[in-house]
């Protein structure tokens, strides 16, 4: 493990998540590029990765690399995307992690960036869906919430628990999107809204699911350190992404994320801790059983009880294990491919304290985990804002 | 023309050797529209009723569909493997393509392909007994040992129309085979059929026109009585001999009245008689009626199953049941668990159901 | 249109056209090439008898592009007798009598249509077992 070289975050950037009518793909992420390079100084990576799903299906665009390096200024630049269904901005992060940390490059620029509302309706819920098997499963009608329902009702059903108990992960999702300015909803939400709320595919309400939305994040990532605020620097400890069965049904435990589990189990070997030493996690929460599955599969709550772990405030800034911080997917906001890179973005602010009204106190070790298809795919990172460097 | 006063040739058809049912399965949706939907919507509640309900294919269900699960029934009673399968022939007035056969999906869905005929086969409400003959004819002549015979339909009727009331939605499937493996033996057929324009739909109208009262006399009775009454008379048999007589059923009067004129019993009628429940469904009307009657017909008994179909022309089959008892495994739903699967929908979901809405 | 794509698979879908595994003896639907038990790449054609039970099951009320005319529809995931999960749209079916458990039988039916014009996709759904 020596001779790996040592990844640090040196500069973020986001734009609001929402539906950005009058920005295109590549202004939208031109603008997180932007931010991202100047808070971190770099004026030209060595690399960049792009993370995107529906481009080439929404805004019939391919080849989002080299578009986004030749209108960023960067020509002559490596440039690639990665497309991983959901977790595709965690996997960017990770070829960016393999390139630094193989020693071939020195910085990295990753970006993800998902522009949802050039189409509308039923066929972006259908490009949405196309994460799922598209043989076996996509021909008979499923959607992204129709698998979580799956999931959640079988969970209800061998569990014991009531469609409610979800509830408190939407509460505190969308009480802490109320102080990040780049949250699509930032209204908060009581109880009663969210038991009266309409179902999208039973037992899953609008409230939990997160709503797919326009966005771009983006990340500077370097092997040499940098300070994000004055003697404050976030070093990446651990990569890891890990591959199951792409549909639902090929798994003999549907209620387990194996990709998430063995993804964690490796990223905090990496690391070097343990998950009771993790002060905050941004979960892949596209759907709040989502949540509870990988609270369960990282090791933070056992089988079959991480649902119990969001009440009475489990989950808030000041509970047991604070998460979806700047209100996760379902307040924040979901952009797709950009979600995993929004993801870092947040749990870097938090490490180097400058999440503001949104700040886990004295936050030190932060986790990232971004799942695609239904959990056949998982991103974990492990982020280490302690200083030690 | 022949003067039917001094025809005196043999017209009943028999096969070279001898063939009968040796397999039948009826398919029937679980949705029923109530006729007094029809009558609450379009004249406010006054019109008279021609049957209670209709029977309505789901919108996933089309003539493919209930074809294949009708010809499943038939296949799983008979206990024949469907690569034996010479021949699946369906007939219909809603196939669901106007090019590209209904039959080859049906054949490949139950497994009959490639060694198979497949056909589609159109004469309004006989297309299915059509096919049925053929298969005789194909089975009688050697040619296989096996062929499917469908009539299905999911039957279309300007809304408003008289015919709105009864278009229904069902059919049947029967394997045909010979005479030793059959539950029923066909012991004689006869057609008969002139040129009659009784009803019809021209190719890219949605819905068909008919002669309104011109259509009983000449067209439904005419055919029908003639094919009944030349086949008995051929045959040496009179209302008397038969167990059962299956009509083709447009409502639930007019079997009944052609019936009785031609010398049946109202219990000879009744266990056939599906068109108060389900109403007309046009190729599987007689057809689903005779998987009733098989349902629960004793051995030796023996019967009549005329079809009509617009255009016009009727086909009549005199039908002997086996002497040994019908033993079928209890796997396969009968008519009659079919018929009391059933939900009733109103008006406005009939219309989406059958795509009667414009959504382009 | 994707005719070619629906084409190739009609044996699987209009009546579930599995393999089982030479090696291993697991039953596998959809059909693989690798075996995902034992990962030998030797299988024979298995006909599944249709016949499971809901494992579980969610009304899509929010439906793709191409499945708006039957919506709302139920999808389940039906544990089948031989083993595998699949999943699959309940027909025949009002939700509220849905359950966890429930014995289910294959039919074929139409799963999507592309307009009044386009190729009709017909396929395996679930209903509830009517013998």
């Amino acid at each position: 493990m020596s001779t790996i070289q040592d990844v640090f975050v040196i500069g973020t950037g986001q734009t609001a998540v929402g539906e950005h009518w009058g920005i295109s793909l590549r202004h939208l992420a031109w603008k997180a590029v932007k931010q991202a390079l100047e808070s971190s100084g770099l004026e030209r990576p060595d690399a960049i990765f792009v993370g995107n799903i529906l481009a080439p299906r929404i805004s019939q665009q391919h080849n989002l690399g080299t578009l986004l390096a030749d209108f960023c200024g960067f020509r002559g630049v490596e440039a690639i995307t990665v497309e991983a269904s959901g977790a595709s901005g965690g996997a960017a992060v990770r070829q960016a992690m393999l390139a630094l940390r193989s020693g071939e490059i020195g910085t990295a620029l990753v970006v993800g960036v998902e522009k949802m509302t050039d189409k509308v309706g039923p066929e972006v819920t259908a490009a949405l869906a196309a994460g799922a098997d598209s043989d076996w499963e996509l021909v008979q009608g499923v959607t992204a919430p129709a698998m979580a329902a799956l999931i959640m009702r079988r969970y209800m059903h061998d569990y014991g628990v009531h469609r409610d108990e979800f509830s408190d992960f939407a509460l505190n999702a969308h009480y802490n999107a109320q102080a990040n300015v780049d949250a699509m909803f930032r209204n908060g939400l009581d109880l009663k809204q969210y038991v009266q709320a309409g179902i999208v595919a039973s037992p899953v309400n609008i409230f939990d699911g997160a709503p797919d939305a326009d966005g771009a994040a983006a990340l500077v990532l370097s092997s040499e350190p940098g300070e994000l605020r004055p003697g404050l620097s976030v070093r990446v400890a651990s990569s890891s992404l890990v591959t199951h069965t792409l549909a639902l049904h090929d798994r003999r435990d549907v209620l387990s994320f194996e990709a998430a589990r063995l993804s964690a189990e490796r990223a905090f070997q990496q690391a070097g801790i343990t998950p009771d030493q993790i002060d905050l996690a941004e979960l892949y929460d596209r759907f709040s059983i989502y949540a509870v599955l990988s609270l369960e599969a990282c090791g933070f709550a056992r089988r079959g009880e991480g649902w119990r772990l969001a009440r009475n405030s489990g989950v808030g800034r000041n509970g047991q294990l604070p998460i979806s911080t700047f209100g996760g997917l379902t307040a924040r906001g979901n952009p797709g491919g950009a979600t995993g890179v929004y993801q870092m973005v947040e749990v870097t602010r938090q490490l180097a304290g400058m999440a503001q009204d949104n700040q886990v106190a004295g936050a030190k070790w932060g986790l990232a985990q971004c799942l695609g298809s239904s959990g056949a795919t998982a991103v974990t990172h492990i982020l280490d804002g302690t200083n030690r460097n | 023309m022949t003067d039917l006063r001094r025809d005196t040739r043999t017209r009943v058809m028999q096969p070279a050797r001898m063939v009968g049912i040796v397999g039948y399965g009826a398919y029937l949706p679980r949705f029923r529209l109530p006729a007094s939907e029809i009558s609450r919507v379009w004249t406010e509640g006054q019109s008279s009723l021609p049957v209670q309900e209709k029977a309505v294919a789901g919108p996933d269900e089309d003539v493919v569909t209930m074809s294949i699960e009708a010809a499943r029934n038939a296949i799983m009673r008979a206990g024949v493997d469907p690569q034996d399968i010479g021949a699946v022939w369906i007939g219909s007035e809603s196939h669901p393509y106007a090019v590209k056969p209904t039959a080859t999906i049906v054949a490949e869905a139950i497994g009959a392909v490639p060694h198979t005929q497949a056909a589609d086969w159109q004469f309004a409400c006989k297309g299915g007994t059509e096919a049925m003959q053929a298969a005789i004819a194909f089975v009688g002549s050697c040619m296989s040992d096996y062929a499917c015979a469908i009539g299905m339909d999911t039957a279309q009727g300007r809304p408003g129309d008289a015919l709105e009331y009864t278009a229904g939605s069902g059919g049947a499937a029967f394997l045909l085979g010979p005479a030793d493996k059959s539950v029923a033996v066909v012991e004689g057929t006869y057609s008969f059929v002139t040129d009659t324009p009784d009803f019809w739909r021209r190719s890219n109208a949605n819905y068909p026109q008919h002669g309104q009262r011109f259509t009983g006399e000449p067209a439904y009775f005419r055919h029908i009585t003639s094919a009944a009454e030349r086949l008995m008379d051929e045959m040496g048999t009179g209302p008397q001999d038969s167990d059962f007589a299956v009509f083709h059923q447009p409502n639930s009067k007019i079997p009944g009245r052609v019936g009785r004129y031609l010398g049946f019993t109202s219990a000879q009628l009744e266990v056939g008689l599906l068109a108060p429940e389900i109403g007309n469904v046009y190729a599987g009307s007689a057809l689903v009626g005779l998987t009733a009657v098989l349902d629960s017909c004793d051995p030796g008994d023996r019967g009549l199953l005329v079809s009509f179909g617009s255009g016009a022309g009727s086909d009549a089959f005199q039908l002997r049941i086996s002497d040994q008892p019908l033993d079928f495994p209890d796997v396969v739903p009968s008519t009659r668990d079919y018929l009391e699967r059933r939900t009733t929908i109103d008006y406005s979901t009939y219309t989406r159901y059958l795509g009667k809405l414009a959504l382009e | 249109m994707e005719i070619s794509r629906h084409w190739r698979l009609q044996q699987q879908r209009y009546g579930l056209l599995g393999e089982k595994c030479n090696h291993c003896g697991e039953k596998l639907f959809p059909p693989r090439d690798v075996c995902p038990e034992c990962t030998q790449d030797s299988q024979e054609l298995y006909r599944f008898s249709g016949k499971g039970e809901v494992y579980s099951y969610s009304k899509v009320f929010d439906p793709p592009a191409g499945y708006e005319g039957t919506a709302p529809y139920t999808m389940a995931l039906v544990k089948l007798e031989e083993g595998p999960l699949v999943t699959a749209q309940l027909t025949d079916v009002d939700n509220d009598i849905v359950e966890i458990g429930m014995l289910v039988e294959m039919v074929t039916r139409k799963l999507r249509e592309d307009g009044n014009r386009g190729m009709l996709v017909y396929g395996y759904k679930f209903r509830p077992r009517l013998k």
